[in-house]
């Protein structure tokens, strides 16, 4: 008799791990398996970063008026010059008036190479009210000439500096309007579910009250009511509070729908058979297993936030300039003369877009993957 | 089938009832009111008025008197009479203001509604028959492109193409010589021609979910065996498809009837806004904007009141459709 047939096979199985492989395990195998989803995910993370880093990756105070540069397209990013390699370098602009109609002109000037410089110290900022600085990601080391990846607004701001402040604001408030809905549309939703009876049926006349009343309108009225004078940071919670007060019905029809369906699951059963008390039921075995759901439906209700922030602000009854946010950038392009002199001026909307359409995705996988024992 | 209408019907009064109610507090939450807001107005241009004035003003247009009288004087003349108020802001009843709009408004809406279906029905179905093909994909992009997208800024987009590649005049309904002209054949093209903005937004808005929900509800029923059988029984794709699981799959849809309602209603709002349409977009906001409340609180009731109403008709068409919640 020789060892060898005792000893333990040295290559596992594939399917072994997948017996014994965690219930986060199989959630991210399966995630992992949505490409859209796992780009989105990335993409999101970028974008989380710049916008909490929106002072160093922008070159520009978001603020900061250029009289002489009004309306300027963006500036392409070259490499070479004259058939010579330089590295990243922009060209500068030069300002000229149409003769005929008066109308600033400009066009980029061959002369004038200014290289990108990296870490380049500009304009002063306060981090997020933790400390000053003022080294930028990039930058161009001239007086008068400036690089505007994105062109400059009618007071010859950066907008591409102000996209990114813009996005702190918009994806913040699109997080803390889903953070109140969340609160509402678990408490009411779980309450919901879980007792049953007339008071199950009571939030669900509320909440079939709440959405057949058209969003927009609703919104309108409400937001109508902030008055002008008050703090922006106020009216910013207000706003996102209000986003919230409409939004939650859709999470709590999620939560009530997966608390009524576990209720009854065999595992939830056999917890109670075997003396577990309601509390440990529903903190040890009934959450844990509705978490990815819950977490799928919270990704979704991100950018109809995101969304009705932006509508709002495009109005003119949400947030209000000088808070900068995606939607208030868009009340730059609101009218067909703008936008056919500086197209540069919709790209907030090109970002709005993005990213309501990564956390479309990233919601859609994370939802496909939220039962990794189904198919 | 009378008694689940009826039983419907009188589910719907109380919830009139709130949602009148609810619109006329929304329009009152702001502080001050419209004589604050008249008055600031007068002051921009220079003009100045006392806070006597204001006072006596306030006290002619009852707005000292207690919420609730407030209310009850507007509801009970919208109801009995069928006068909404006085626009303090236009000087003029509102009757007159909103009933040219919401006309213009319902027809856009339900225009945009047969066309989210047009769209919606057939590729839904083609999605599904026809799954992971190329045109699947493209589809499913379209979807959620559709859903991405802003409403006013698709309004935007195709505002700038029209204006500047097709050199169309866009905005509003007419063109101005058309403004004033009697109906003839040209003004319909017209008319034409500027409508398919806002058809276009608000159909795509709705067409892209709908789609989504057609082809997951027959991706559903195409599984079952019942399909099969009719296949076995010799029957052609055609015949097979659109007599047995589209009839099913659409039940979803007529149910959903009364909610894309407040979304195109909604739509519309901020699309009329962009496109300057004269729908009850604009004039909405600007009341808002005047705290100019029972024009305000007008719309906001008789749009409320539509989606209402739309519901109980999906609910209706949907009993009349399936039998199993006609008797459940």
């Amino acid at each position: 008799m020789t060892d060898s047939a005792l000893e333990a096979p040295k290559v596992r199985d594939h399917k072994e791990d997948l017996f014994t492989a965690k219930p986060w395990q199989l959630v991210w195998r399966r995630f992992s398996k949505h490409m859209l989803a796992v780009v989105s995910l990335w993409f999101l993370i970028l974008l989380a970063l710049t916008a909490i880093f929106a002072d160093q990756v922008a070159p520009y105070d978001p603020f900061k008026v250029q009289r002489l540069r009004t309306l300027a397209p963006p500036t392409g990013i070259h490499l070479f010059h004259e058939g010579q390699f330089v590295g990243p370098f922009v060209y500068g602009l030069s300002r000229e008036r149409d003769p005929n109609t008066a109308r600033v002109l400009y066009e980029a000037d061959p002369e004038t190479v200014l290289p990108i410089q990296f870490f380049y110290q500009s304009d002063d900022y306060n981090f997020l009210g933790l400390f000053k600085s003022n080294i930028h990601l990039f930058g161009v080391d001239d007086r008068r000439e400036q690089i505007n990846l994105l062109g400059t607004d009618d007071l010859g701001r950066d907008v591409f500096s102000r996209l990114m402040h813009g996005g702190r604001v918009t994806l913040s408030a699109g997080l803390v309007g889903v953070v109140f809905a969340f609160v509402l549309g678990l408490t009411l939703g779980s309450i919901s579910g879980y007792f049953g009876g007339w008071i199950d049926s009571s939030i669900q006349r509320l909440m079939e009250f709440i959405r057949s009343i058209p969003t927009i309108p609703l919104w309108m009225g409400l937001a109508a009511a902030l008055p002008i004078a008050w703090d922006p940071i106020f009216v910013y919670v207000l706003i996102t509070l209000i986003l919230a007060l409409i939004g939650w019905t859709h999470l709590a029809r999620v939560v009530r729908g997966q608390f009524m369906a576990i209720r009854n699951e065999d595992f939830v059963m056999a917890a109670r058979l075997a003396g577990a008390s309601e509390y440990r039921i529903i903190t040890k075995h009934m959450l844990p297993s509705m978490t990815s759901y819950i977490i799928a439906a919270l990704t979704l209700a991100v950018p109809e936030m995101i969304l009705g922030e932006t509508a709002l602000s495009f109005l003119g009854l949400g947030l209000r300039p000088p808070v900068v946010s995606w939607g208030v950038l868009l009340q730059d392009a609101q009218n067909l003369r703008s936008i056919s002199m500086a197209p540069w001026l919709l790209s907030p909307g090109l970002a709005v877009v993005l990213t309501v359409l990564a956390f479309n995705f990233l919601g859609d996988g994370l939802r496909d993957a939220a039962d990794p024992y189904g198919q | 089938m009378i008694a689940f209408i009826g039983r419907r019907a009188l589910l719907a009064i109380p919830t009139l009832i709130f949602i009148s109610f609810i619109s006329f507090v929304i329009i009152q939450l702001p502080p001050g009111d419209y004589v604050t807001s008249y008055a600031a107005q007068l002051r921009q241009q220079g003009d100045y008025i006392s806070i006597a004035q204001e006072a006596i003003m306030r006290q002619n247009l009852g707005l000292n008197d207690p919420i609730l009288v407030q209310y009850w004087r507007w509801i009970s003349n919208i109801v009995f009479r069928g006068d909404f108020g006085h626009s303090l802001e236009w000087n003029a009843p509102v009757g007159s203001l909103i009933w040219d709009r919401l006309a213009l408004t319902l027809a856009i809406s339900s225009l945009s509604l047969v066309f989210t279906w047009i769209i919606a029905i057939p590729v839904g179905v083609y999605s599904a028959t026809r799954q992971y093909s190329i045109l699947d994909h493209l589809f499913t992009v379209f979807g959620f492109l559709g859903k991405g997208v802003p409403d006013f800024l698709l309004a935007l987009i195709l505002m700038w193409i029209g204006f500047m590649y097709l050199h169309i005049d866009v905005g509003g309904l007419f063109s101005p010589q058309y403004q004033n002209a009697p109906w003839s054949w040209d003004k319909v093209v017209n008319l034409l021609s500027h409508l398919w903005i806002p058809l276009v937004v608000l159909a795509t808005g709705g067409a892209a979910g709908l789609i989504r929900v057609m082809r997951a509800n027959m991706l559903d029923e195409l599984g079952k065996p019942y399909v099969e059988t009719a296949y076995a029984q010799g029957l052609s794709e055609r015949q097979v498809v659109w007599n047995y699981p589209v009839r099913v799959a659409l039940n979803p849809f007529i149910s959903t009837v009364g909610w894309s309602l407040p979304a195109l209603f909604s739509g519309d709002v901020i699309t009329a806004v962009v496109l300057n349409l004269p729908t009850t977009g604009p004039l909405l906001l600007q009341a808002l904007k005047m705290q100019d409340m029972y024009l305000a609180g007008s719309f906001i009731l008789i749009l409320s009141v539509f989606t209402v109403i739309g519901t109980l008709v999906s609910d209706i068409l949907l009993a009349w459709f399936d039998p199993r919640i006609r008797y459940a």
